[in-house]
């Protein structure tokens, strides 16, 4: 079948933002300006409204997806992978562009859309349903694999209030796994529940992308992604930066790493006894590129340079490296004086020191580094967050299954063994 | 049956870009394209979503109620007291004509049309802001929220409605082939209030003003009303300016109905007009500023 399931041809997607976004203006601004415009017109004052600032969140993106294919939309931040989601989804119309889509397509931008939680679990897997496009009969007739999978048992007739989070969000997904649309369109909802309902939504998308049907998928979650898709599409601000086979392309986006590799510390700020020695600072990887995005597993290097004025002697440089958690604070710190290392002493000039790290300790997630200079005991220079980086997830362990970011922020790496220790069936009796 | 199995059928893309979601057949073809111009009310697709409008209209019963000790006696508490209060100030001390009729009965069968009236435009036109992270995250018809705030008031009126049956007996008033008529007269309130309802939950989507202006509008609108006043209090040549108000002939339409009076088939015309423009009109605008609703919500 030469047809795709989805084409897309030069969409554009421009949003106004502001204080009041994609209004612009409040009402009574609105009434004014219809009377006053004219008025000012004719006395030649022009337009007075200030243009309002615009910025394209989908920049000409084409693509086709076949059908039966599972499609991986990768990107950072604000790349437009959501925008794109919305606009597959008719809940947001594109600016410029055309989209044809060949079968019916539901979408799950978020699992538990609509969920009230006055309303029972029953009620709700009606309400939800519905909402998702389900009609009553398919409810009616997925109900009894709907409850069996979310698990709630005798909480069915429960208003969905006095659930605890895992059994909302269990209800939530077990609902949205039911879709049977010919095309699906998915965005994150797996970051969802405790790391056992997790693998079971795992193996449901799995089953899912696997059963012939059109999947577009959008993670994080480099390891979901290489084990879900086999094509994949890389969006980098608004544009299409790659399409391709779905491993080249994590390899890739794992290569590219971010813009601001390198940071210039100088004017970075400082606490006021600081002398800012410290010039720059980046991070590079075990081949020694600058980048600031590793693959789960990597080694990382911690490149540190300093500018020592003249008329200045450090006689006991101390270097350190503290690396922090935006959410659970400081993860691990480490210097030059506690390894053993002794730096030989800097007078004016440029040094580097270096600082790997073999493989990252980390779980996938962002970590912002922070430097320390000292000579001997004292402190010189500190500059906190000085840059950050991010650690994708990635199928180290050859499973298909990252370590969850939840399960806080160490890597372990675990041999695991395994005997028997009673031989109850030799046991006599 | 698989993807390949399908014949494709391509819909012809209609002016406004999009094609049925969800229609029987096995295969079809959406098209998306930017928001242009005015676009025609979808009914197919509108039709496919029915399973929807009901399910949100039950919630909003179910859940109208819930944790309260009285429950849905609220729905009748809320016109009996109404009228009790009316009856005491308008009725007893104020003197004001009922048309010959006992002013409680009078003024229940104004007040009953009324409060749907007032409830439906209050929970249509704040139902979107309120179902602002269904808007944002799945797709849909969006004329279904308004339309399912608008329907689940209809509970509401039926419970009081019983409670004017007993007072017609008790007051031995009412009864006659009039009463037919009544489910028209309901149709045509739920018109206006529909009318009002969307043209405001599609403007409150962007100008949150029209919280504001809502109460207000309804209580005037009240007075513009012959609720707890009879429209033969205002001078005859000047009463068509009061039937240009449809509630107005809607509610001495009701009246008509549930106590036998004759019908002022003039006034009910002219409102049954005035409804079914303003409807259009609500849902005219409506369609043409839908798709923008998740970008400004």
């Amino acid at each position: 079948m030469s047809k795709p399931a989805i084409k897309v041809e030069g969409l554009w997607k421009e949003y106004v933002i502001g204080p009041n976004p994609g209004v612009g203006q409040t009402f009574r601004e609105v009434l004014t300006e219809s009377v006053l415009a004219p008025v000012k017109r004719l006395i030649g004052k022009g337009a007075a409204s200030a243009p309002e600032e615009r910025f394209w969140a989908l920049r000409d993106v084409s693509l086709a997806v076949a059908p039966g294919e599972v499609l991986g939309v990768i990107g950072r931040n604000g790349a437009g992978k959501s925008t794109l989601l919305k606009i597959l989804s008719r809940i947001t119309p594109p600016s410029k562009g055309r989209i044809e889509i060949d079968g019916r397509i539901a979408s799950l931008l978020e699992v538990g859309t609509g969920f009230h939680p006055e309303l029972t679990g029953r009620e709700n897997i009606r309400l939800n349903g519905a909402i998702l496009g389900m009609s009553g009969a398919d409810i009616r007739r997925k109900f009894d694999e709907i409850v069996a999978f979310a698990d709630v048992g005798t909480f069915l007739d429960t208003p969905v209030k006095r659930y605890s989070s895992g059994m909302y969000v269990r209800l939530a997904f077990a609902v949205a796994a039911h879709l049977e649309p010919e095309i699906l369109i998915i965005d994150e909802v797996l970051a969802v529940g405790d790391a056992v309902f997790q693998r079971k939504c795992l193996g449901k998308m799995g089953e899912v992308a696997k059963g012939g049907r059109t999947v577009l998928f959008v993670s994080h979650d480099m390891a979901a992604v290489q084990n879900l898709c086999s094509q994949a599409i890389w969006l980098d601000a608004g544009q299409l930066r790659l399409a391709g086979d779905a491993g080249d392309l994590i390899a890739a986006y794992h290569r590219a790493g971010s813009a601001q590799t390198m940071s210039d510390l100088l004017k970075a700020p400082r606490p006021s006894w600081a002398k800012p020695y410290i010039a720059r600072a980046f991070c590079e990887d075990a081949e020694g590129r600058t980048t600031a995005r590793f693959a789960f597993g990597e080694s990382l290097t911690v490149v540190m340079s300093l500018q020592v004025p003249a008329g200045v002697e450090i006689k006991r440089p101390v270097m350190g490296v503290v690396i922090n958690h935006a959410m659970k604070g400081v993860v691990g710190g480490v210097n030059t004086r506690m390894t053993g290392f002794n730096g030989a002493p800097a007078k004016a000039g440029d040094y580097r020191y270096a600082c790997k790290l073999s493989p990252i300790p980390l779980l996938p997630g962002n970590y912002a580094i922070d430097l320390w200079l000292g000579d001997g005991e004292s402190n010189i220079d500190h500059v906190s967050s000085a840059f950050e980086i991010a650690i994708d997830a990635n199928d180290i362990y050859g499973t298909g299954k990252a370590p969850f970011g939840h399960l806080g922020v160490i890597y372990l790496q675990a041999e695991w063994s395994s005997r028997r220790t009673v031989e109850t069936d030799t046991i006599v009796v | 049956m698989t993807w390949s199995e399908n014949t494709l059928r391509n819909n012809p893309v209609r002016p406004d870009g999009t094609a049925p979601h969800r229609v029987p057949t096995a295969s079809v073809t959406t098209v998306i394209e930017p928001p242009h111009g005015w676009k025609t009310l979808d009914l197919e697709e509108l039709w496919c979503y029915r399973e929807l409008l009901w399910v949100l209209i039950e919630r909003d019963v179910k859940v109208r109620y819930k944790q309260t000790v009285l429950g849905s006696a609220w729905a009748i508490i809320q016109p009996v007291m109404m009228m009790i209060v009316f009856s005491i100030f308008f009725g007893h001390l104020a003197k004001m004509p009922a048309d010959g009729l006992p002013y409680p009965i009078f003024v229940y069968a104004g007040l009953l049309p009324w409060t749907y009236f007032a409830n439906a435009i209050a929970a249509s036109a704040g139902s979107l802001v309120g179902s602002a992270n269904l808007v944002s995250k799945v797709y849909f018809p969006r004329l279904v929220v308004p339309l399912s705030a608008a329907g689940g008031g209809l509970v509401d009126l039926a419970v009081a409605i019983v409670v004017l049956l007993g007072m017609m007996i008790w007051y031995g008033v009412g009864c006659s082939r009039n009463l037919l008529m009544a489910p028209l007269l309901i149709a045509g309130t739920v018109f206006i209030a529909l009318g009002v309802g969307l043209l405001l939950s599609a403007l409150t989507v962007a100008y949150r003003d029209f919280r504001y202006v809502i109460p207000f509008l309804v209580q005037l609108w009240m007075f513009a009303t012959p609720v707890v006043y009879p429209a033969s209090l205002v001078p005859e040549h000047w009463r068509w300016l009061l039937f240009l108000n449809p509630m107005a002939g809607f509610i001495e339409g009701f009246r008509s109905a549930f106590l036998a009076r004759a019908f002022d088939w003039t006034a009910l015309g002219i409102s049954f007009a005035v409804a079914v423009a303003m409807f259009a009109a609500g849902v005219a605008y409506f369609e043409k500023v839908e798709r923008r609703f998740a970008d400004i919500i």
